[in-house]
């Protein structure tokens, strides 16, 4: 790679140790995957935040104590559990003790304290073009395809590293050319009144994700008023289905004006025309079929906004959660204060949902909970929830997910998949 | 004799070990258990099996970010694999061994195989992984040339 003369000094440890490892990574990294050189980033999100294993406290806390400091605006993925009200979740001492140490080192490199794995709702908000280094899949997806913010899918550690430098190698979504189209997703045949609704979206992201893999969707048929709440539960989950980094929506996403736009005028030899009952297979795999009595209801995978929040409290309506149901709501700090301040706390709070900030709804300590099966409105929540959770799980759309927090029952045969 | 494949060297290094061979992707997140090394996706083939001191050879890394930060465990409990050979390597796969030569200053070469090559590769094979070199190298006895 092609460093310019301060970069080989802060390789040659003349910034401190912690640069010289965050630079020396950086410039593996470049060189494994051709970039010729690096290039600033106007912010970083760091997903190195979840406490899992003692490697991850070892790393930040010891590029903290190098003199570690970030350069650029970092934000923070979500902690493992609850940082504000850690009692609410049960947390146990140890496991608090470590996310405490996770934020300690991570405040004193100097991160802002979002702790949202939704960072494009608020805070440090990248803009069109703008180069940028996020880890966390969904909000990759979101900033790439939404925002037309440009980053590649960056990994554990590489965040902290870019974040202390500055800058990212320049290869793969970071480059105009590379961020075209290689096949599209044919969504028009849908029903009109499903491309309306946006229970939709996490289904369509899904299929997306299993027939993109690593490469580029470009999806037609998209009504152009589309909420920006379906494009997020969109990219969640074809990003955790499949490895997306970027999709264009035509007519609805800022690089994707046409088809001839986000293909380069390059003819698709690639067309998977998605119906009905793909998403309603879709929603078959992501459930598991004998579940009726779920006693857990998670909403706000990826982090609900104050939009989503108040929608919530408007299907609820004022009716009590079912007592042998939880209603675990997730959001970010930032809107929990809004949600205090405005009194949609209060309301919610009144039902029976529990709002819980800063963690993720896969992380809850399973051993001071004794749930049986979940329920969610997230593919990508339903997607790993066993895998991290032990329980068994079924996808809904947000108005089923009210009613069976409201009545304890399940219904999938009344799913409004068998509708369509 | 001596059975040379010619790869490319994505994490340089050397290592010598037994290979633990896969036709299935791998993710370290949620695939791998950073308290035993076992592979723990029960849908795996090399489900129960350990990743430690293994020449771990899978055709492409899949998952979340996190897989990353699971090597690196791996590597400070000392359940790492030896190095890694794959057919397509993408940057949260090389993220990991980068790290842990820069932070820990320890090596897990990573090479990548052409589609062909890496069908030679078998559980069992005893191999010399030169990541500096871009070689494999292991011995072939004569009954299995005949």
């Amino acid at each position: 790679m092609d460093l310019t003369p301060e970069e080989q000094r802060i390789l040659a440890g003349e910034n401190g140790e912690a640069a010289r490892i965050a630079m020396a990574v950086l410039v593996d990294l470049g060189t494994v995957f051709g970039a010729e050189r690096l290039i600033p980033v106007a912010q970083v999100h760091i997903d190195t935040t979840l406490y899992m294993v003692d490697a991850g406290v070892e790393f930040a806390e010891r590029m903290a104590a190098a003199g570690g400091r970030f350069c650029v605006p970092a934000s923070l993925n979500p902690a493992a559990v609850d940082l504000l009200h850690p009692e609410r979740m049960r947390v146990p001492a140890d496991l608090l003790e470590n996310s405490r140490r996770l934020e300690r080192a991570y405040l004193s490199m100097g991160a802002a304290p979002t702790w949202t794995c939704a960072p494009y709702q608020q805070g440090l908000i990248p803009r069109f073009g703008q180069q940028i280094a996020w880890a966390e899949s969904n909000a990759i997806v979101f900033a790439n395809s939404v925002i037309g913010a440009r980053t590649n899918r960056y990994g554990d550690l590489m965040d902290i590293c870019a974040a202390i430098v500055g800058k990212a190698p320049c290869f793969g979504l970071h480059l105009g050319p590379q961020r075209q189209a290689d096949l599209v997703i044919d969504a028009a045949a849908l029903p009109h009144s499903l491309r309306r609704d946006p229970a939709a979206y996490p289904l369509l992201g899904y299929v997306t994700g299993e027939l993109a893999g690593d490469r580029i969707p470009a999806i037609v048929g998209i009504p152009a008023d589309v909420p920006v709440r379906a494009l997020k539960a969109f990219g969640a989950a074809a990003a955790s289905s499949g490895a997306v980094g970027l999709f264009h929506m035509i007519g609805v996403t800022p690089e994707a004006g046409s088809l001839e736009m986000c293909t380069g005028g390059q003819k698709m030899e690639e067309i998977h025309v998605v119906t009905a009952e793909d998403l309603a297979e879709a929603a078959a795999r992501l459930s598991d079929p004998d579940l009726r009595r779920p006693d857990l209801i998670v909403v706000g995978c990826p982090h609900y906004s104050y939009a989503e929040m108040t929608t919530l409290a408007g299907l609820l309506d004022g009716r009590r959660v079912h007592p042998d149901v939880a209603c675990w709501a997730f959001t970010s700090r930032a809107v929990y204060g809004w949600m205090a301040e405005s009194g949609l706390l209060r309301t919610l709070t009144d039902t029976g949902v529990t709002v819980f900030t800063d963690a993720c709804p896969l992380q809850y300590p399973k051993s001071a909970w004794s749930f049986t099966a979940a329920l969610s409105d997230s593919a990508k929540f339903a997607n790993y929830c066993f895998s991290q959770t032990g329980l068994p799980s079924a996808i809904a759309s947000l108005p089923e997910c009210v009613e069976t927090a409201v009545t304890g029952r399940h219904a999938p045969e009344r799913s409004i998949w068998k509708r369509f | 004799m001596e059975k040379i494949l010619k790869g490319s060297p994505v994490v340089s290094g050397r290592a010598f070990g037994v290979v633990l061979k896969s036709d299935l992707s791998i993710s370290f997140w949620g695939g791998v258990d950073p308290r035993t090394g076992c592979i723990v996706d029960p849908r795996h083939d090399l489900f129960g099996r350990s990743v430690a001191g293994r020449v771990l050879a899978f055709p492409v890394g899949k998952g979340s970010s996190t897989g990353s930060l699971i090597l690196l465990e791996l590597t400070r409990v000392e359940l790492a694999p030896a190095a890694i050979v794959t057919i397509h390597c993408e940057p949260i796969l090389a993220t990991g061994p980068i790290v842990i030569k820069h932070f820990y200053g320890q090596q897990i070469p990573v090479m990548t195989l052409s589609a062909q090559d890496f069908e030679r590769l078998e559980t069992g094979q005893r191999v010399i992984v030169d990541a500096v070199a871009g070689e494999i190298r292991f011995k072939i006895d004569k009954k299995s040339l005949s």
